[in-house]
């Protein structure tokens, strides 16, 4: 699967869509849902909740795993995916698009582009494979 | 070393085959000043029939074959053979826990109805598969209360088990929040003026209430629940008498229940194994300790049973786990199906009839006999009495006639110093009723006449 | 009744051999019945006066049927589970050994299963002195000073150690911040330690997969009040620079906890208690043998030092007057009761009757052939699965997926694979630290021809592996159900059955 160009990338597998109007679509990568396997459950913050960048947001589990999703960035929630609730399958099916976790209303845009771009979040987890083999 | 299949001669061999001269060289990486280098204290290793006579004389040294009267939280009922055939089967407790369903069916499909059982009989929709015992399933229950509620008090009857309540202070005493009792009236069932005041600070994740209570009053769920929820509380239901659940209306009011299921074929046994459970409401389950089965298919579409929803446990998820238990009660939660099976859709009805006759009649011996019974409210299979004798003298007598009287209270409530807790299951046969009511009656006075309506009301 | 044709009769055959034994309340019908109970001796009870509130009337669901059909039932069920008195079930850390059929026997004397936990301490006195007999046989194979058998499993022992550790530095003035946990250890560990109001700092294990000492020495400071350390650990190696992690944590002042969960590779062989250990657990349903039960009851007895021993749970078990003994609830610094009564008392008998068995001798000849087992599997497959650490193991050996990952054949495949070849699998991917992990651990109950039995069958899916994967990958195929679509049933966890809804 392809990571799309305008979106920003986290080393802890999350992205971020290109703001429209101040506010910004969050999910986890194709590279996250296929090393947790077959997502079964989501929890999510609720609309109006505050996020740090960095910190926790909510948890993706699959069968035997838990894990953490993190803020990329700074906002206030305004949107929450609630599909994913009685389809977590879809983080696995439709990661970069269907599968949208939470929109915010970013605090400040600026911090964007201390992300990694898709040629560079590439690069990170080629790395982060031979690593592991 | 008769558990050992090995001779000596193969030990050799595969220590050569290791290309070792002894044993202990599997052994030299551990440090010579950890090594042990005396034999264990211990005696040499026994045969059978020394172990067996060894044990009976430890046995017979136990009240064994005496009639008990003893309650409170572990109950005697028959146990049809049933159980001890059908579990001695090794593949049931030879095996290890369900890790691997595919050769695990047979555990995993009784703990489904196990779970199953349990909701049919405490109107929840969600049951664990067991947890260690009824005092631990209480105090799991309050900490899952407060992840629920985001509160952190605690709030307890007084007239819930006091073992209960001292697991439930230890589980709680590095925890912020803290652990506050209210108390009961004069019938035996809660103080709702007390309990309500305690509520009003608005501060609290649970009320825990056990019914029928530590003196075998029956508590009225729904007011309590009402209570419960009119400040922000959850209610969390105690039974430490599954029995009970046969007659008495189901705590379909509460939010989580927290049971022993000692009382359905478990042995008595000195207090355990015995089995827990939890129960609650399907919205609740991601907040649930323990571990629970569920129904899956196979690739050919086959129904099978999985553990699942394991991303709550310690395994998973380490510290922030909803619990650290790590084992459930397998066998005895099996043992507990089977009774629930056995007896069934009409017979624990009967049974739990049986029982609550037996209390009566005891109650109208005593209350006959002009002994002092405490707590009016309706009961169940218990009751409190205070003889005008002391106790010590009554269990003096007792013994001596191969009878195990009732639990003194003075210790756990000093109000009630002097006083009793008796319990009457259908094991208790009307010749020892009345002997024991003879032996708390001696020095009373006769009761007036109308000592028999008084009764009919206690 | 359909008719019966030449055609139709293997299926029919089928559904009675291997058709799917059906839940007890889709078998259930009105009126049957197992049960019968006396005649009452006492009259009725008049449910309308004893419980004015009223009765419940039904149940609704609940199972209705004969005991020939109960009998059947739970029989074919009991033949879908894998047990040990089928063959090797080499599950590592969960020390799966045979359950002597003497400690079944001793278990169901009458005044063993039978007496009250709450008689007079007059007329339990062989029960006390059972427990009083446990406690001193568990202090002296530990070599430790006091005992308490109250905890329930090994993860309730984990908590009643830490609680015991924070109350004695509560008492010395501070009780701490936290507790350092390697990144090897059972999951119970930090669980454990976060109900304790502890918080949880993990150590890092080095190239020999034991404690990286400069880890421990840096983060071992004022605000740690105790390292939780599995010794052997769950790699199956044993903590060679113990001394001197027991030193460093003592010299700041904090505890050593140890999880006896290994504590099968070193019975009378090492003792906790001589190494510098000051609180620890055992579990009677590993190391003592009580059965497993498919899951449970445990036991985890508790071992202190003796200035611990103020703090462990009431009740205590004392001498009493004239030789006698009683309970003691009066102990001001205990950390209070961690159960009701005094614990799993059933598997307190069966612990003892298998000391009893062994004897001295033979507990130690245990530890020697369940080490001599795991070293004898280790050598025979080392040729044929990775072995992540080449440091000396005792009771366990840990294995990777690395060579056959490769062909994409992981650990769970080969698990899988296992039950063809008629075996329980190993533990599948623990400890943490070693990614694809095969944990094995025979235990001493295995004949050398069991063990050969299991090494070839690791060896031929160790070929498969390379030959024909998608055999491995699909596996098992020989199983009553194949693999479940556990990702399925937590989506939409159904955990109860009911009824199908009407019309």
């Amino acid at each position: 699967m392809s990571y799309p160009k305008n979106y920003r990338y986290t080393a802890e597998h999350e992205w971020v869509a290109a703001p429209e109007n101040g506010r910004a679509r969050i999910g986890i990568t194709d590279y996250a849902q296929h090393a947790l396997g077959d997502i079964v459950f989501v929890e999510l913050p609720a609309a109006g909740a505050h996020l740090e960048a960095g910190q926790p947001l909510g948890t993706v589990e699959s069968v035997k795993a838990v894990s953490e999703v993190f803020a990329p960035v700074s906002g206030t929630v305004t949107a929450v995916n609630t599909s994913l609730s009685a389809h977590p399958e879809l983080i696995n099916q439709d990661p970069h698009a269907g599968a949208w976790m939470v929109e915010v209303q970013l605090d400040d845009a600026a911090p964007l582009d201390k992300l990694m771009d898709a040629t560079r979040y590439e690069a990170f987890i080629a790395e982060e494979q031979t690593g592991k083999a | 070393m008769r558990y050992l299949p090995k001779s000596d001669v193969i030990r050799r061999e595969m220590l050569s085959t290791l290309g070792l001269e002894n044993v202990d060289q599997l052994f030299a990486h551990i440090p010579e000043y950890c090594r042990l280098r005396r034999p264990l204290n211990l005696p040499a290793g026994r045969s059978e029939p020394e172990i067996l006579e060894d044990f009976r004389a430890l046995a017979e040294d136990n009240a064994a074959g005496y009639a008990s009267f003893l309650g409170a939280g572990a109950y005697h009922h028959f146990r049809p053979v049933l159980i001890e055939a059908l579990i001695s089967r090794g593949e049931w407790f030879t095996a290890y826990t369900p890790y691997q369903p595919e050769i695990s069916q047979g555990t995993l499909q009784s703990i489904f109805e196990f779970q199953t059982m349990i909701c049919q009989l405490t109107g929840m929709e969600v049951a664990n598969a067991s947890m260690y015992d009824g005092s631990t399933a209480m105090a799991e229950a309050a900490l899952m209360a407060r992840r629920l509620t985001g509160k952190s008090a605690l709030l307890a009857a007084r007239s819930t088990h006091p073992q209960y309540r001292e697991v439930l202070a230890t589980y709680l005493q590095h925890q912020p929040g803290g652990l506050r009792e209210f108390g009961y009236g004069e019938s035996g069932a809660v103080d709702a003026e007390q309990l309500e005041r305690e509520l009003r600070a608005g501060d609290v994740a649970a009320v825990l209430l056990q019914s029928p209570n530590f003196f075998g009053t029956v508590e009225d769920w729904e007011a309590a629940a009402r209570l419960a929820h009119a400040h922000g509380a959850l209610l969390v239901a105690v039974i430490a008498e599954p029995v009970s659940l046969g007659l008495l209306p189901p705590p379909a009011a509460a939010d989580i229940v927290a049971l022993e299921a000692q009382g359905f074929g478990i042995p008595v046994g000195f207090g355990g194994p015995y089995a827990g459970v939890l129960a609650t409401r399907q919205k609740y389950v991601r907040s649930l300790p323990g571990r629970l089965v569920g129904e899956a298919r196979d690739r050919q579409g086959r129904r099978g049973y999985v553990l699942t929803l394991a991303t709550r446990e310690q395994h998973i998820r380490r510290e922030k786990a909803t619990s650290n238990i790590c084992t459930n009660q397998a066998l005895c939660a099996l043992m507990a199906s089977i009774f629930m099976a056995v007896y069934g859709r009409e017979g624990l009805r009967e049974l739990a009839k049986q029982n609550l006759a037996k209390a009566d009649y005891a109650a109208r011996a005593f209350a006959a006999a002009g002994v002092e019974l405490l707590f009016p409210a309706p009961r169940f299979h218990e009751l409190v009495a205070r003889p005008r004798r002391p106790l010590a003298e009554i269990e003096a007598e007792l013994l001596a006639a191969r009878i195990v009287p009732g639990l003194p209270l003075g210790p756990w409530y000093g109000e009630l110093e002097g006083a009793a807790l008796i319990c009457v299951t259908e094991t208790a046969t009307r010749d020892a009723i009345d002997k024991l009511a003879a032996a708390y009656a001696a020095g009373a006075r006769r009761p007036a006449r109308q000592a028999k309506e008084v009764s009919l009301h206690t | 009744m359909p008719e019966i044709t030449p055609e139709n009769t293997p299926a029919l055959a089928a559904t009675h051999i291997q058709s799917d034994e059906p839940l007890l309340f889709e078998i259930s019908s009105p009126g049957k019945r197992a049960w019968q109970l006396p005649p009452l001796d006492v009259p009725e009870a008049d449910l309308e006066l004893l419980l004015p509130a009223g009765t419940r009337d039904d149940i609704a669901g609940f199972p209705e049927l004969s005991e020939i059909e109960l009998v059947r039932h739970y029989t074919r069920l009991s033949t879908w589970n894998y047990a040990i008195d089928q063959g090797l079930y080499p599950l590592g850390s969960c020390t799966m050994k045979y359950n002597s059929r003497l400690n079944e026997v001793v278990a169901r004397l009458e005044g063993l299963a039978e007496g009250h936990p709450l008689q007079p301490a007059a007329v339990m006195q062989g029960a006390l002195r059972l427990m009083r007999r446990l406690e001193a046989a568990l202090a002296e194979i530990t070599g430790m000073d006091a005992v308490t058998l109250q905890p329930a499993a090994g993860a309730q022992g984990e908590l009643t150690g830490i609680l015991i550790i924070r109350a004695c530095l509560a008492a010395r003035g501070n009780p701490r911040a936290k507790i350092l946990i390697p990144d090897s250890a059972h999951g119970t560990n930090p669980a454990t330690a976060a109900i304790a109001g502890y918080r949880v700092e993990n150590l890092r294990s080095d190239a020999r997969g034991l404690v990286e000492l400069s880890s421990l020495e840096r983060l071992m400071d004022e605000s740690v009040a105790a390292l939780m350390l599995t010794n052997p650990n769950t790699l199956g190696l044993f903590e060679e620079d113990i001394h001197r992690i027991a030193e460093l944590v003592h010299a700041r002042g904090g505890l050593l906890y140890m999880d006896g969960a290994n504590m099968n590779a070193l019975v009378g062989r090492a003792r906790p208690g001589d190494f510098g250990v000051d609180v620890m657990h055992l579990n009677l349903h590993k190391t003592f043998s009580t059965p497993h039960g498919g899951g449970g009851p445990g036991a985890g007895p508790v071992a202190v030092k003796s200035f611990l021993e103020p703090f462990l749970p009431v009740p205590r078990i004392v001498e009493g007057e004239a030789g006698g003994l009683r309970l003691e609830t009066d102990r001001p610094a205990s950390i209070g009761r961690v159960r009701a009564f005094f614990g799993n008392f059933g598997m307190f008998v069966r612990a003892l009757a298998y000391i009893l068995a062994n004897g001295s001798d033979g507990l130690k000849q245990t530890t020697d052939d369940a080490v001599l087992n795991a070293n004898y599997i280790r050598q025979q497959l080392e040729d044929s699965y990775a072995l992540p650490y080449a440091t000396p193991s005792l009771h366990e050996c840990v294995f990777s997926d690395r060579l056959q990952a490769r062909q994409g054949v992981h650990t769970g495949d080969i698990a899988k694979r296992l039950m063809d070849y008629g075996f329980h699998p190993y533990t599948v991917s623990f400890p943490l630290i070693v990614p694809g992990a095969l944990m094995i651990e025979p235990t001493e109950s295995e004949s050398r021809e069991e063990l050969d039995r299991f090494i070839a069958a690791m060896r031929a899916i160790a070929r498969e592996a390379e030959t024909a994967p998608e055999l491995v990958q699909a596996a098992p195929h020989r199983t009553r159900i194949s693999r479940l679509d556990e990702a399925a049933a937590a989506r939409q966890p159904v955990l109860r059955w009911q009824p199908k809804a009407q019309g």
